[in-house]
């Protein structure tokens, strides 16, 4: 059996969202190879190649590809995706974007987010917000799989030496083209990669209130996130939303200020290691998942506790 | 320019969804059903297009059993004209959602499909990704903000760690994300109005598809659950807690 896993990167550095994924394909016990599609990716590509236990590295460099434009990524995977068994991305934004369509393209179904390999052919996946683990069986010869990368621990970055071929083939749906990004730029750790992430939510009354955990993320060498209330409301810019229908994390410690707990948000944090929720509110349902509750007014708590730290 | 629009009929997001006690499936006898959050913002986004002159009609299509339809009026209540449902069973795959809806798109030939980037009940995420792969359409999925310019459209997108801007050739396909509107309530005469507008009811065979199943649920469980801990006292106890206990700062 064979995998092939599509590399998550920025052209200039391998993400480590796909180590994750490497983690998974080995849980498939397959053979496995690493596709990196990019413009100008050959450090990306290198760095591929140095994940242990990686078959080969194949690189498909060309300006078509260098922002994961959907249309054109997908016809490569899907050829070069011809040749396995099991073709396998981490579930970041960018292979949620691109793997439906590797699928449609090849007449399987996806299965979305993994949270473990049960078999060659059957996975368990989370459903409804995470209140349900589905075990899914597949019928189709060739699997189509997105891994949720906080269930898999991953694999080492370094210590192998993958060979690094190149792939000719040059897909240019000619349907779409890349305008601009706008990435915000911090010091801050990634959120879905942190070890430590303070969340704000509702409670916190205002976008400008978030400088308050700004100090205790930098302390701690945290990740600043947010409710989907608070998103909603406003205060934050969606990319910060932790729940079912934004990141999902698992820190070492996810530190939950005036966030209610509603079971959409939990989806997106309740595999963190440790989980502090600090509310005015003791019925919030938050402190049901919570390991140390703090009953207090955040704008009282949050000062002490940078103080603290 | 003619929008047709994808709604689904699933669990209201308020209801915490447990798994039957024999795993066999969830328990939905008797809950609450309402359209999908996502393809609400969908029906929004279209029909503003209508008033603002871009969109010269707004379909509403749902894939499903004869229970969607109240799904497809409620998106004819907020504003679209008419609906279409492709009756089949529920639990419909996808992919084999996808295949419909490329039936309904060559069809009735729009410019533009808007979808929600997920339903709240599978979590999947593939819909519109699939229908653009079937279609050769371009996709701007998870989009925060679209404008249509002449033949092309501009699609804002909601990616890790910030925003990316897209331009895609018409006809496209854009998947909704939250911030790109927040749809308004029906009011009671659109209500009323909505029931007397067209809907058409579709077979798969209608429109050549064969409704196959390529993922059989095995079973289903309730997550690992997590147990509660303790209360602190104070900010310092938090502290110490988290210094000497937990031993993770």
């Amino acid at each position: 059996m064979s995998t092939l896993v599509i590399a998550e990167h920025d052209n200039s550095s391998l993400k480590a969202a796909t180590l994750n994924a490497v983690a998974a394909a080995q849980a498939m016990g397959a053979e496995i190879d690493i596709l990196v599609a990019g413009g100008n990716c050959s450090a990306a590509a290198n760095e591929a190649a140095a994940v242990p236990g990686i078959g080969k590295v194949l690189v498909a460099d060309n300006a078509a590809y260098e922002h994961q434009l959907a249309e054109n990524v997908s016809l490569l995977i899907a050829e070069v995706g011809a040749a396995y068994d099991n073709i396998v991305a981490p579930a970041t934004s960018n292979s949620k974007n691109t793997m439906p369509r590797v699928a449609a393209l090849l007449d399987v179904a996806q299965i979305s987010e993994i949270v473990a390999v049960e078999g060659a052919d059957t996975f368990q996946r989370p459903i409804y917000a995470g209140n349900v683990i589905a075990t899914v069986k597949s019928s189709d010869a060739k699997k189509v799989i997105t891994v949720r990368t906080t269930a898999f621990d991953p694999v080492a970055a370094e210590g192998g030496s993958a060979s690094i071929e190149a792939v000719d083939a040059v897909h240019d749906a000619g349907i779409s083209s890349f305008v601009g990004e706008e990435v915000a730029v911090s010091d801050r750790p990634e959120l879905t990669a942190a070890s430590i992430v303070i969340s704000g939510g509702r409670g916190m009354q205002n976008g400008e209130n978030f400088k308050l955990l700004e100090g205790i993320a930098d302390k701690l060498g945290a990740a600043i996130g947010a409710s989907r209330a608070a998103v909603d409301a406003g205060f934050v810019p969606n990319d910060m939303q932790v729940g079912q229908t934004g990141k999902i994390v698992a820190p070492d410690l996810y530190i939950a200020v005036g966030i209610s707990g509603a079971i959409q948000h939990l989806a997106g944090m309740k595999d963190s290691k440790v989980i502090v929720a600090i509310n005015k509110d003791e019925d919030a349902p938050i402190f049901q998942v919570a390991d140390y509750g703090l009953v207090a007014d955040l704008f009282d708590a949050l000062p002490e506790l940078e103080a603290k730290l | 320019m003619k929008v047709l629009v994808a709604v689904k009929r699933v669990v209201d997001y308020n209801v915490k969804v447990r798994a039957k006690a024999d795993g066999s499936d969830v328990d939905l006898n008797n809950v609450k059903m309402a359209i999908n959050p996502f393809c609400e913002i969908a029906v929004e986004e279209a029909v503003r297009l209508k008033e603002a002159g871009v969109a010269t009609e707004v379909i509403a299509v749902s894939v499903g059993g004869k229970a969607c339809q109240e799904q497809i009026r409620t998106a004819l209540a907020l504003g679209a004209d008419r609906g279409i449902q492709v009756e089949t069973e529920s639990g419909v795959e996808p992919l084999v959602v996808a295949k419909l809806l490329k039936g309904v798109v060559d069809k009735e030939q729009p410019q533009l499909v808007i979808l929600g980037k997920q339903s709240i009940d599978g979590d999947n995420n593939q819909t519109g990704q699939m229908l653009g792969a079937l279609t050769g359409m371009p996709q701007g999925t998870f989009a925060s903000e679209i404008t249509v310019n002449g033949e092309k459209l501009k699609v804002t997108r909601e990616i890790d760690g910030g925003l990316q801007t897209l331009s895609l050739s018409l006809p496209a396909i854009v998947t909704t994300d939250l911030r790109l509107n927040e749809p308004r309530y029906a009011s009671l005469p659109n209500i009323m109005k909505a029931k007397k507008k067209q809907l058409d009811v579709l077979t798969p065979a209608d429109l050549g598809v064969e409704v196959t199943r390529h993922l059989t649920q095995v079973k289903v469980q309730p997550p690992a659950e997590r147990q509660a801990g303790i209360k602190v006292e104070d900010v310092a106890q938090l502290v110490d807690k988290l210094k000497n206990e937990a031993k993770v700062i």
